[in-house]
């Protein structure tokens, strides 16, 4: 059983600060939805107020059809995890799944046989009586996710759960994630900062900057087609570039900036005239020894990294600006040397023009 | 003590140091031990101290198991001094979950001001403070009186209403502050976990607030109990004349018998009982000794 989730232009205020501001987005059931922002956007928020610990301050939140006004979180067809998983420490490993059917009056002999049935789902087997203090973060996490399974909700929300583990943990839970939501069907709701997990996890994402839902799509789309230079520049690395449009011919724009005028594509609702800049991704740049017949920068090469599965080139354009190229480490692509001089280019179907304000860089820590 | 030295000089280092000496050694353990050496031995005229009959025996001990009377009174104040824990549990807890999870952080100073205040007062005129409001023609029957509450005048100084309401008073804030620590470590994701799972409220504080305050239930409750157990002031007080408190008799023993012997033995003896009953409980209710410390 799995229900969807509409948040009807939902606001939260806290004071005169609005937290969440008119977020309208039809969650459907069986989806793997994340919200996706830096810290302090109102993705919390949002979840609390799904969850019933927060009400909001206008709109309305429907769980499977069903206004939700008035609903205590304890009579909400949801399961929260929260970002520190809460389990209850005193309580061994099944007491803690068990916990949600205890409060329903299953009986123990029932209880016991349903914690061992789900330990099993998230692949945790003869774990039933350990202390929770025994396990380790990776176990941890499947027990808060077990427990929350356990009262069969519909709709499970998820507080960036995975933000305490290690780096080869998380990728190692996000497949395991993936899969518990693609067997149970139940309707995953997920909040991170962190766009790697969004984009491999979810299938859609809507991304959040300061209370305003700024695109929702599923991640791809999310990637190569962002709505505007927030969620351009907070998902993924760029090359940004201010400048002017001169005039556009089909879906193509001619772009005036202090490095050069360049070929782009126009971005949704982008027309001449408004403050726009260009973005273009360092996995779309080549490099070439001789200047191309556009779109093409001279750059000196001030810094190459070796990142294992690629390398990342650092270069300064005639009027300083630091540029970023990706080459792939395949052998076949000739590295170059930092002093060494040579043309960034690209497709202007790779390129393109957006307005709206950037994400600032430190903020998606 | 080097850290000590370092921090503040050689001269204030020894100046602390006799000075805690000397109130630990002269006015707690010589003390005591004078006691406790003295109730080993017999209460003789002062001509026959160092003589053949000063010998050192339980007899001052036995005193007390050979009388039904000291016996009772002890079981009594065991009894009621739990019952006061108990109360001052009662009252301490919705409070200490108030003031912890509830309340306003910009309140918790005024509110506990507030519950200081009391404090300040010396507690013999506190004592006498209740004397007065609990009187037979006093402001709380007055007041019930006139809000048709009642319809005769309480009699509450009678048996050991009066000096249950006194100790009640006197130390529910020992158990308050323990439990408002024990509570406020407590993360509150987990009281919003239990809801979430569905839990009413009585059963997230039944299986994961009560659990996780239980320490400072504990150290609340050893505190508010042997207090309770070892006042004098209050029982006194607030008496009846059929309230007895085992200290009373202790003070019976030394100040109008002048037996300081006697007396001293029953003053360890309240100590060791109490003592053993506060481990049984601590048992029963599986609690061990380094989470009161905690």
């Amino acid at each position: 059983m799995s229900a969807g989730v509409d948040l009807d232009n939902v606001c939260a205020d806290f004071g005169t600060f609005r937290a969440v501001d008119h977020v309208a987005v039809n969650i459907r059931p069986g989806e793997f939805f994340s919200f996706l922002g830096p810290s302090g956007c109102g993705k919390t928020t949002i979840l609390r107020m799904i969850s019933g610990f927060i009400p909001p301050s206008r709109g309305v939140i429907r769980i499977g059809g069903r206004d939700m006004k008035g609903q205590r979180p304890n009579q909400r067809p949801t399961a929260l995890i929260f970002q520190n998983l809460a389990l209850f420490p005193l309580m061994p490993v099944w007491e803690n799944i068990a916990f949600g059917l205890e409060v329903r009056g299953v009986d123990r002999h029932k209880r016991r046989a349903r914690a061992e049935e789900l330990l099993q789902l998230v692949d945790l087997p003869d774990a039933a009586d350990k202390a929770i203090a025994q396990l380790s973060g990776g176990q941890k996490q499947r027990v808060a996710i077990a427990r929350a399974l356990a009262v069969e909700p519909q709709v499970m929300l998820l507080d960036e759960p995975l933000s305490a583990l290690d780096l080869k943990l998380r990728q190692h839970m996000r497949a395991e994630l993936r899969a518990i939501q693609k067997r149970t069907g139940v309707t995953f709701i997920y909040i991170t900062h962190d766009q790697g997990e969004a984009l491999a996890m979810s299938d859609r994402v809507g991304v959040m900057s300061q209370g305003k839902l700024q695109q929702v799509a599923d991640p791809r789309e999310i990637y190569n087609n962002p709505a505007n230079g927030f969620v351009a520049s907070f998902v993924g690395e760029n090359n940004i570039f201010t400048g002017d449009i001169q005039g556009a011919e089909g879906d193509l724009a001619r772009f005036a900036t202090a490095s050069g005028t360049f070929t782009a594509r126009l971005g949704p609702a982008v027309t001449q005239g408004m403050k726009a800049r260009l973005f273009l991704r360092p996995e779309h740049v080549r490099l070439a020894p001789a200047a191309a017949s556009a779109n093409s920068i001279p750059v000196e090469v001030t810094d190459v990294a070796f990142e294992g599965n690629f390398i990342s080139i650092h270069a300064r354009d005639a009027g300083g600006q630091v540029l970023l190229a990706e080459a792939r480490n395949d052998g076949a692509t000739a590295v170059p040397a930092p002093g060494e001089r040579l043309h960034f280019t690209f497709d202007g179907q790779n390129a393109v023009i957006l307005t709206g304000d950037t994400a600032a860089r430190d903020a998606d820590e | 003590m080097k850290d000590l030295v370092n921090r503040y000089g050689l001269l204030l280092t020894t100046v602390f140091a006799v000075l805690t000496g000397f109130w630990v050694l002269v006015l707690v353990v010589l003390p005591n031990i004078y006691l406790f050496e003295h109730s080993f031995r017999p209460y003789l005229p002062v001509a026959e101290l160092r003589g053949p009959k000063d010998v050192y025996s339980l007899d001052n001990y036995l005193t007390f198991f050979r009388s039904p009377i000291h016996i009772s009174v002890f079981v009594w104040t065991v009894v009621y001094s739990a019952l006061v824990t108990v109360i001052c549990f009662l009252i301490a807890y919705p409070l200490a979950y108030y003031l912890s999870k509830v309340s306003a952080r910009a309140l918790l100073p005024t509110i506990f001001l507030l519950l200081f205040i009391p404090l300040w007062v010396s507690e013999v005129l506190r004592s006498f403070a209740w004397f007065i409001i609990l009187a037979l023609k006093g402001p709380l029957n007055a007041s019930l009186l006139g809000l048709g509450i009642i319809e005769d005048p309480v009699r509450w100084i009678s048996g050991f209403r009066g000096v249950i309401i006194g100790l009640v008073y006197t130390y529910v804030l020992f158990m308050l502050f323990p439990l408002y620590n024990a509570i406020q470590s407590l993360d509150t994701n987990q009281i919003e976990a239990a809801e979430d799972l569905g839990a009413p409220w009585w059963r997230t504080h039944w299986r994961v607030i009560l659990p996780h305050a239980k320490p400072g239930i504990a150290s609340g409750s050893v505190m508010v109990f042997m207090l309770s157990a070892g006042s004098i002031l209050v029982p006194t007080l607030l008496a009846s004349t059929n309230s007895r408190w085992f200290t009373e008799i202790i003070q019976q023993w030394m100040f109008e018998s002048q037996d300081w012997n006697t007396g001293s033995a029953y003053a360890f003896l309240l100590l060791i009982l109490c003592t053993v009953f506060v481990s049984v409980v601590m048992r029963v209710f599986r609690v061990k000794l380094s989470d009161i410390a905690k």
